[in-house]
């Protein structure tokens, strides 16, 4: 039972939290602003907020330059592709871990988690060694590979927790009601699993779009995504501020959406299950 | 039930996400370790495969080493702090009847999806930028002169940065927590008169130490690491250079692979240190 409260009460609650809502997404809603002012405007004194000549020349700009398409593809393809390598190997595992435990299975959840607490320095050099060693330096390929395996504790354990819910009562019902395996895994397994699948590959593609440190320090040219795209304007193209503001609008908008519609699976995903 | 059959079968299943996560621990972590004994400086074109424990023992007695460690703390503690308090005050504000509450979430959590890059660019820019950041025309605005946040308060600016970027996660797994409060025990609480402090203090605060231990540990493996926002903004100058920075900079940088590596290792074994706690407080709910 949700308690009454008195209409004044919930006034002054609804004013604080959109005061502190705005106050968080104040730097976001600026750069959006920004991002369609003129380079004057983005700098006047004092600053200006609604009312200036709203333009997109920002953002034509920013996609005529040569590297931002190429940096946007490789982006999606790296983040895409990461995800989708990393579920069709986390799938078979979390779904026997889940559906068929032994003894280990814990050990093994717990031990793959750990792989994930190993900070990335401690490998960096030889993993840069490695790279150049089989020619595989700033290439989409390596850093596929890499993000796929940073990120397949986080798949396995997602996957893990989704197919934990599925009762298994209902495959032994469909079994004994004939069902072959292969009409077992499509009308009875798949749909109850696709959701849980879904949101674990909602997840790791925002968690593989945003990872900056591999996709900085292993790519330089051909493979650089968008994150060092962004890195690249530090200065002195940094302080143009609407052309910035709207490279990182077209760089951070895919994801916020994606991210709006995760927000629940965040923390599934990101405590491993320790906080429900 | 599991047959001896389907028992092969699931090992063969969990096979290839075990080997490939055995592979891509071992090999580069063993590989760090073996450069970490030795001479290494591929610039000079220097190897000498065994040198003890001369980069270990180089690598902690050098003033950057206790240095970025006080750096890689102060960084660390500011942001778990700023995270915990104002996830744990934002989490009971969500908590609220209010009006629009879902839209209040999306605007509080969106800064978690903004990639790392992106919000050190903003912020450094956009706000800090002693010429025409926003902080300065606020400065300017009160009568103040502006205040070079960045070179002046670096690590305090890199804190702001990552806990704008933290804040969102902290709060909405504190949210969860406080969710599933059982609130007929508040009612309780309330009317047998508690003030709510008390009431804070004594039934929420125990209800929410469990979240809040695992915010901090899983935060403090992720902030240990902490990279783009100091690429971007200081490149690890005035003071900002973490433990992690300093030991890319001693490996990519200076190209000192055997003293880097020595530092590599190090931080690995901090980082286990954390991981060992949350991994406990994992495990003991894989039980249950």
């Amino acid at each position: 039972m949700a308690r009454a409260i008195t209409t004044k009460q919930k006034v002054i609650w609804t004013a604080l939290a959109w005061a502190f809502g705005l106050l968080m997404f104040f730097p976001i809603m600026w750069t959006f602003l920004t991002s369609f002012k003129t380079e004057g405007t983005a700098i006047a004194d004092p600053p200006v907020w609604f009312f200036f000549d709203w333009t997109l020349e920002n953002y034509t700009a920013v996609q005529e330059r040569s590297n931002y398409p190429k940096a946007l593809m490789n982006s999606i393809i790296i983040a895409v592709g990461s995800t989708l390598l990393g579920i069709l190997i986390a799938v078979p595992a979390a779904w026997s871990m889940a559906f068929v435990p032994g003894k280990r299975t814990k050990d093994v959840l717990l031990w793959m988690l750990s792989t994930k607490m190993l900070p990335a320095v401690g490998v960096l050099y030889p993993l840069v060694l490695l790279a150049k060693w089989l020619g595989v330096m700033d290439s989409r390929a390596l850093l596929i590979v890499v993000l796929m395996l940073i990120n397949l504790p986080i798949i396995v354990w997602m996957l893990y927790t989704y197919f934990k819910e599925i009762p298994g009562e209902i495959l032994e019902a469909s079994r004994m009601d004939g069902a072959s395996l292969r009409s077992e895994i499509l009308y009875v397994l798949t749909p109850m699993a696709l959701p849980g699948i879904a949101s674990t590959i909602l997840l790791n593609i925002i968690l593989a779009w945003n990872e900056a440190f591999w996709t900085i320090l292993l790519t330089t040219v051909d493979a650089a995504p968008l994150t060092a795209f962004i890195a690249s304007f530090s200065a002195p193209e940094g302080l143009f501020y609407a052309k910035l503001s709207a490279a990182s609008m077209m760089a951070i908008a895919p994801i916020l959406i994606m991210g709006w519609f995760s927000q629940k699976q965040l923390v599934r995903g990101l405590t491993f299950g320790a906080v429900k | 039930m599991a047959t001896a059959h389907s028992r092969s079968a699931a090992r063969i299943m969990i096979a290839p996400a075990v080997f490939l996560l055995l592979v891509w621990m071992l090999v580069p972590l063993c590989m760090t370790l073996y450069f970490s004994f030795a001479d290494y400086r591929p610039l000079r074109a220097t190897f000498d495969a065994w040198i003890g424990f001369d980069n270990y023992v180089r690598f902690v007695s050098s003033s950057s080493f206790l240095r970025s460690v006080g750096t890689t703390l102060w960084m660390v503690g500011g942001i778990l702090s700023i995270t915990i308090v104002g996830g744990v005050l934002m989490a009971l504000l969500l908590d609220r009847q209010m009006y629009g509450q879902g839209i209040v979430r999306i605007l509080v959590i969106a800064p978690f999806f903004v990639m790392p890059t992106v919000s050190a660019l903003v912020w450094k820019n956009m706000f800090f930028n002693v010429d025409n950041g926003l902080f300065s025309y606020l400065y300017k605005f009160l009568g103040l002169q502006p205040y070079d946040f960045l070179s002046q308060a670096p690590i305090f600016s890199i804190v702001i940065i990552v806990a704008w970027q933290w804040l969102p996660f902290a709060t909405l797994i504190l949210l969860t927590a406080v969710q599933s409060l059982d609130s007929e025990q508040l009612e309780a609480a309330e009317m047998d008169g508690a003030p709510v402090l008390s009431r804070f203090r004594f039934i929420i605060l125990p209800h929410l130490s469990r979240a809040i231990t695992v915010v901090i540990l899983i935060q403090t493996i992720f902030l240990l690491s902490i990279f783009a926002e100091i690429f971007v903004t200081t490149n690890g100058a005035f003071g900002t250079r973490t433990l992690t920075y300093l030991v890319y900079q001693r490996v990519l940088e200076s190209q000192n692979v055997g003293l880097g590596s020595a530092g590599g290792i190090i931080a690995v074994i901090l980082a286990n240190i954390v991981a060992i706690f949350l991994m406990r407080i994992v495990g003991k709910n894989l039980d249950n």
